[in-house]
């Protein structure tokens, strides 16, 4: 069907069709982000027994829209004194860096925009960029108020990344594999054969440290309403504090996908029986984006029930888990998986 | 043009407008932030090369963690850069001896790659050099990778017992005991008769 456009446009066709392709992948996304945010606060209502949004809309879907729409219309001050260019920039390259990294989560077996075979290392290279965003909007604020929460926030991330990337180390151990898709092939055959088993301290690590390199509660140092009125992005108001806030929640999914395809067997079904379920000639119910939306939805449930649930951690108690209690336990864990691949329990990884 | 060879050049401009900001932008931080982009630059370069190992590394490691504290450190301090810039002409011997040097290195390293006796990469098999590269690190070479690693752990020990040395006055606290705090510890409730009876 496309083959005369492919044609016309020659060696410029790749490209072009690739542009395309990331449309398709990052509208659905925004709009995910838009009622991510919707969902956090219907939740976190129900859970403090209050309502929620509801004006907005049956039910207060549009909120999100409202959200947006009033975003668009207020004033964007930059403080004087501030560095204009990078107070600019900063948000763009906070968002970017949560964009980019979707190039290569495979979304089924075949839909995937990059299968890339140093992924999982793509994911942390991206992961690791994030932070410019935060560091540069504190410094290019000219406020003390920021700049602390950029400080808090830049030695937070670094912290986290750490315990974090050991955490992927084990996956890449039991996968025998940095490419994302073959991760997930690795652990076919039902829930009982997903690497959250094998691998469940390193699970719980990667979850906690990613809500706080996400910068979220109970880890919102960087934010702080009560101490530091809200961090790195005190300054900034209108659209360009909405691109803060769409990439804190872009991150959020894109952590809930890769601990899906990491240790909850991605796409896959749990009970491979499905598979076999026929509805008119289809299987609605097998591997598939089904499962891979449910268990994304699983996890970022967690993120909103966690941040209603707990109080904030002190700064030097948040610096004491990620360095004295998450990285050794990855250690640990990871001569434990070595030593255990050595012996006939080996067939439990892959 | 195709369109590989309009990203070689694209990332190769972006790559030399980068590094020359480094070295003539006046403010610290905006430099600290030009050498990212010109590493990022460089990253693009060798994917086109199908080096995606080392690019991705080379942005994991000098983008995502040595340049965000090298930014860390650059934005605390207040250095006087016009101070620095008075002792250019004492300096400049020395750095155009090295600057010579560097330039006639690069140009014996083209003028061989023209003659066809520098060494090229071979084009990997599989089409990726990442398993490539990881049994030649950790099975081929992998005495001199640990000594490298050992040799990189006893900098951090040492620089760590370094600036432990003269550190008194250290708060430690202890978490488990923080932890066992109970209310009885540290509030107790006294009943006092009030001085003034009421009414």
């Amino acid at each position: 069907m496309l083959e005369p456009v492919e044609a016309a446009m020659g060696a410029w066709w790749l490209p072009v069709w690739t542009i395309v392709k990331v449309i398709v992948i990052a509208i659905p996304l925004i709009i995910a982000v838009a009622y991510l945010t919707y969902a956090e606060r219907k939740v976190i209502g129900w859970m403090q027994v209050r309502i929620g949004p509801n004006r907005v809309g049956p039910l207060g879907l549009l909120q999100p829209f409202a959200d947006v729409l009033k975003m668009l219309f207020k004033e964007i001050v930059v403080p004087s004194g501030a560095s204009r260019a990078l107070f600019f920039i900063a948000p763009m390259l906070s968002l970017a860096p949560a964009l980019a990294a979707w190039a290569v989560i495979p979304f089924t077996g075949t839909l995937v925009l990059s299968n890339i075979n140093a992924g999982l290392l793509y994911i942390l290279a991206m992961s690791s960029l994030g932070v410019y965003g935060v560091i540069l909007a504190g410094w290019a604020s000219n406020s003390k108020y920021a700049f602390i929460g950029c400080l808090r926030s830049a030695a937070q991330i670094v912290s986290y990344e750490i315990a974090m990337g050991f955490a992927l180390v084990g996956v890449l151990m039991a996968a025998n594999s940095l490419n994302l898709r073959d991760i997930v092939a690795g652990q076919e055959g039902g829930a009982a054969y997903w690497y959250i088993w094998p691998l469940l301290p390193l699970f719980v690590v990667y979850l906690v440290a990613g809500i706080a390199e996400t910068n979220r509660h109970p880890f919102d140092m960087a934010e702080g309403e009560s101490e530091i009125v809200a961090g790195f992005h005190v300054e900034y108001s209108g659209i360009a504090f909405a691109l803060f806030f769409l990439a804190e929640y872009m991150n959020m999914i894109l952590i809930s996908a890769l601990a899906t395809v990491m240790f909850l067997g991605g796409w896959l079904s749990p009970f491979p029986i499905l598979n076999d379920v026929s509805v008119f000639g289809a299987h609605p119910f097998g591997d598939g984006m089904l499962w891979m939306v449910i268990k994304w939805a699983a996890i970022l449930l967690v993120f909103l029930w966690i941040r209603a649930t707990f109080p904030r951690y002190r700064y030097d108690q948040i610096m004491r888990l990620g360095w004295k209690v998450f990285i050794p336990v990855t250690l640990v864990w990871i001569v434990f998986i070595g030593a255990m691949m050595q012996t006939r329990y080996a067939g439990m990884f892959h | 043009m195709s369109f590989q060879s309009f990203t070689f050049y694209a990332f190769a401009a972006i790559l030399v407008i980068a590094a020359l900001r480094v070295v003539t932008t006046r403010n610290p931080v905006h430099a600290a932030l030009w050498l990212v982009l010109s590493f990022f630059s460089a990253a693009g370069i060798w994917i086109l090369l199908e080096a995606e190992f080392l690019a991705i590394a080379l942005v994991l490691v000098y983008v995502g963690a040595v340049m965000v504290l090298f930014l860390f450190v650059v934005m605390m301090l207040d250095v006087n850069f016009e101070g620095l810039r008075q002792h250019f002409r004492s300096y400049l011997p020395v750095a155009a001896v090295v600057g010579v040097l560097v330039l006639f290195e690069m140009a014996l390293v083209i003028i061989g790659s023209r003659v066809g006796s520098a060494v090229t990469a071979p084009p990997s098999p599989t089409g990726s050099n990442t398993s490539a590269l990881g049994r030649l690190l950790y099975v081929e070479y992998v005495y001199p990778f640990e000594i490298a690693a050992v040799v990189l752990l006893v900098a951090i020990v040492a620089a760590i017992a370094l600036t432990h040395r003269k550190r008194r006055a250290v708060k430690h606290q202890d978490p488990s005991r923080q932890v066992k705090v109970r209310a009885a510890d540290r509030v107790r409730l006294v009943r006092l008769p009030s001085e003034h009876p009421p009414g």
